[in-house]
């Protein structure tokens, strides 16, 4: 098996689905000649032709209302955000319209859509760039949220995702890109949306995160390790749908349970994490669901964003924290 | 007719509208029209229909047995115009709110537009075949949805044509500046059909923008546009016509203007008195668009009193039966919350149907 940086996995996703679906188009800015920014869709303008991988007018709202049009019409499209902190400009397509096109028709239109939109901290870029916005779509009912944390993971779910018959947001960790690597089976294959994963096995103390957080978490778990304690990683993969199953499991595995994410406390999806264990699992709790999440202040500037974002080291002191919690 | 660009160059004089039929019946001198007289036929009985169905919705909603919906009285042609120069097989209609003959004519169920204004979802189902998008009340986010759309049909070999209706109001939307603006780069076979009926609610169109027509826009995009003057039907079909054909040429899209007024409130549950100039109103309930192509086709020994007598029966036969079927239809359950809202359901989301579905029982 190959061993694939998570940009390359997704590449990879991509080629492969567009020689295997005619009706796959890559739509967005700059994903033609140059190969996207971050070069996600290097060499598929050659290779696909124009018609098929279209570079876009600066304009996020016309880009996802006219990937649901695309959809409607029976192309199945695969729309870039460049970067989810962008995603507002087109908030008010993707929620009251992609989301809820099969809805609102009763039945007769689906939105075969894919939006990929790259997010996350600690790569220096420009303000507005890297906000962690997952949790606002997560209130829009009928979209998918997927959030890969490896390149094996993020080939199998973005060819999920483009042959849900739903429209998925597809969250991509900027700092991932490169830095995630691991190995991918050639060809094809999915990951169904809506199954955790077990990213490591522990019994003091259980880690739920998604997306680049789940590596965050690994390395925190290697901290905890030094002092003889063992952490239980569990990798969401997708917020929408959500693997209530899993949780229950990863909760009663250890009885201690944090989660970290990137996004502001407040409001988080980490919120609806603990909220789902008090409904689910509050009786094999040994001690409070805590939360380790950027501060309720905005992304700052690159030169502190290091404060910012939680690092192995603040997750490996809250779990330690609980570890040493007696009921 | 030809597509001025230049009309609208702020320094070269009008924006006067494009106008075929005059306000007494006749046609304007020096114009034709390619409308054929079936088509004008059952544009006039359309336009009728509709009529009917405002008034009748309008009193059974102040009787509590309808909701808020707003009428198209007074734009009948502007809409019916239009909708006439399409081909239901292959084109499309992706409308607003306001375009209930547009609907009807691509086979849009009367039936299930009333479900939708009695608050049950069933009314948003489009039968299959029938080429419409649904109802929009979010004001401008159908515009992209129309390129897209068009685009799609582009790509996949149809030389079908989207109409994409919105007023003066939404046409301040950033979308529809995105979108107009895609159309243009890819040559979306997408007509852009601007109902300009004078008010946005209370606001009227001179707050909307300082240019002298909306129209102008599409020089803005690389793309035609024309202003028409949508009380007259044959004008608006013919220039919505041309539209369609240069779209179907491969040449892209069209931005028309139409020039109408809204007649009556901007919904049931709005007072125009308080805003609206009353003689200024009925300067435009004068220009009545239906009068004026009865006139036209009277003239042309096309229409009669036994005609009218005939179709006014058969519409209020349509409007009642359309009720009759609404009603018997219009069963509600807490299931509808969640019916075709994913292809596969999240579990979390069927666990929560069906305690739903267990409280009611």
């Amino acid at each position: 098996m190959a061993t694939m940086t998570m940009l390359e996995a997704i590449q990879d996703a991509l080629r492969l689905e567009m020689a295997r679906d005619e009706r796959v188009m890559i739509i967005g800015q700059d994903v033609g000649r140059l190969g996207g920014v971050f070069r996600a869709t290097d060499g598929l303008l050659d290779e696909f032709g124009e018609d098929r991988v279209v570079d876009m007018p600066l304009a996020e709202a016309v880009i996802a209302g006219a990937a649901l049009g695309l959809a409607v019409s029976g192309m199945v499209p695969v729309a870039e955000m460049q970067f989810l902190g962008f995603s507002h400009q087109a908030f008010h397509q993707i929620g009251p319209h992609i989301a809820r096109m099969r809805y609102r028709s009763q039945g007769r239109f689906s939105v075969p859509l894919t939006i990929r939109a790259p997010f996350g901290g600690l790569v220096r870029t420009p303000e507005h760039h890297c906000d962690a916005l997952e949790a606002q779509f997560a209130q829009f009912p009928g979209l998918k949220i997927v959030m890969p944390a490896t390149a094996r993971d993020a080939k199998g779910l973005l060819l999920a995702s483009i042959r849900d018959p739903d429209p998925v947001l597809f969250c991509e960790p900027l700092r991932g890109y490169r830095l995630i690597k691991d190995e991918v089976p050639a060809g094809d294959y999915t990951v169904p949306l809506g199954k955790a994963r077990v990213a490591r096995e522990g019994d003091d103390v259980t880690i739920i995160a998604w997306s680049a957080m789940v590596q965050t978490a690994e390395r925190a778990a290697e901290q905890l390790a030094e002092d003889g304690l063992s952490a239980h990683i569990l990798d969401l993969r997708s917020l929408v749908p959500l693997d209530v199953a899993a949780i229950v499991n990863a909760v009663e595995r250890t009885g201690r349970v944090l989660v970290a994410h990137e996004a502001p406390l407040t409001s988080g999806f980490g919120a609806e994490v603990v909220a789902t264990i008090n409904d689910e699992a509050f009786y094999a709790l040994e001690a409070p669901v805590r939360r380790v999440t950027a501060p309720d202040t905005p992304y700052p500037l690159a030169g502190i964003e290091d404060y910012y974002v939680p690092d192995a080291a603040r997750i490996a002191a809250a779990a330690r924290d609980l570890i040493r919690m007696v009921p | 007719m030809a597509f001025a660009h230049e009309q609208f160059q702020p320094e070269m004089g009008s924006v006067d509208p494009y106008s075929v039929l005059g306000e007494d019946g006749i046609l304007r001198s020096g114009t034709t029209t390619q409308m054929r007289p079936d088509q004008i036929v059952d544009s006039l009985r359309l336009m009728l229909l509709t009529r009917v169905f405002d008034e009748k919705a309008f009193r059974l909603q102040r009787q509590g047995r309808f909701g808020t919906f707003s009428q198209v009285t007074g734009q009948e042609a502007a809409i019916a115009g239009s909708a006439a120069a399409l081909d239901p097989g292959r084109d499309w209609v992706v409308p607003q709110y306001r375009e209930l003959p547009a609907l009807l004519r691509q086979g849009y169920p009367l039936a299930n537009f009333m479900l939708y204004f009695m608050g049950n979802p069933k009314g948003g189902a489009i039968p299959p075949g029938v080429n419409c998008f649904p109802l929009n009340i979010a004001l401008a986010s159908q515009v992209p949805h129309a390129v897209g759309l068009a685009w799609g049909l582009k790509r996949q070999g149809s030389d079908g044509v989207v109409a994409v209706y919105f007023g003066d109001g939404a046409s301040s939307e950033g979308d529809v500046h995105e979108a107009m603006n895609l159309a243009g780069v890819i040559r979306a076979p997408v007509v852009f059909f601007l109902s300009n009926n004078g008010w946005a609610i209370s606001t009227p169109r001179a707050r909307q923008s300082a240019a002298r027509s909306l129209a102008v826009r599409a020089v803005g995009y690389g793309i035609p546009g024309v202003v028409v003057d949508g009380n007259d039907l044959l004008a608006v079909h013919d220039v919505t016509a041309a539209a369609v054909e240069r779209c179907r040429a491969g040449e892209g899209p069209t931005v028309i203007e139409a020039v109408t007024y809204r007649v009556g409130p901007h919904n049931t549950a709005d007072d125009q008195t308080r805003y609206v100039n009353e003689e200024e109103r009925q300067r435009w309930v004068a220009l009545d668009p239906i009068e004026r192509v009865r006139r036209y086709l009277i003239g042309q020994q096309l229409w009669d009193a036994g005609l009218e007598a005939e179709t006014a029966e058969t519409n209020q036969k349509t409007v009642d039966d359309a009720l009759e079927a609404a009603l018997a239809n219009g069963s509600t359950s807490a299931d509808q919350l969640f019916q075709h809202l994913y292809a596969d359901f999240p579990e979390r989301v069927t666990q929560q149907r069906d305690a739903f579905a267990r409280h009611e029982s």
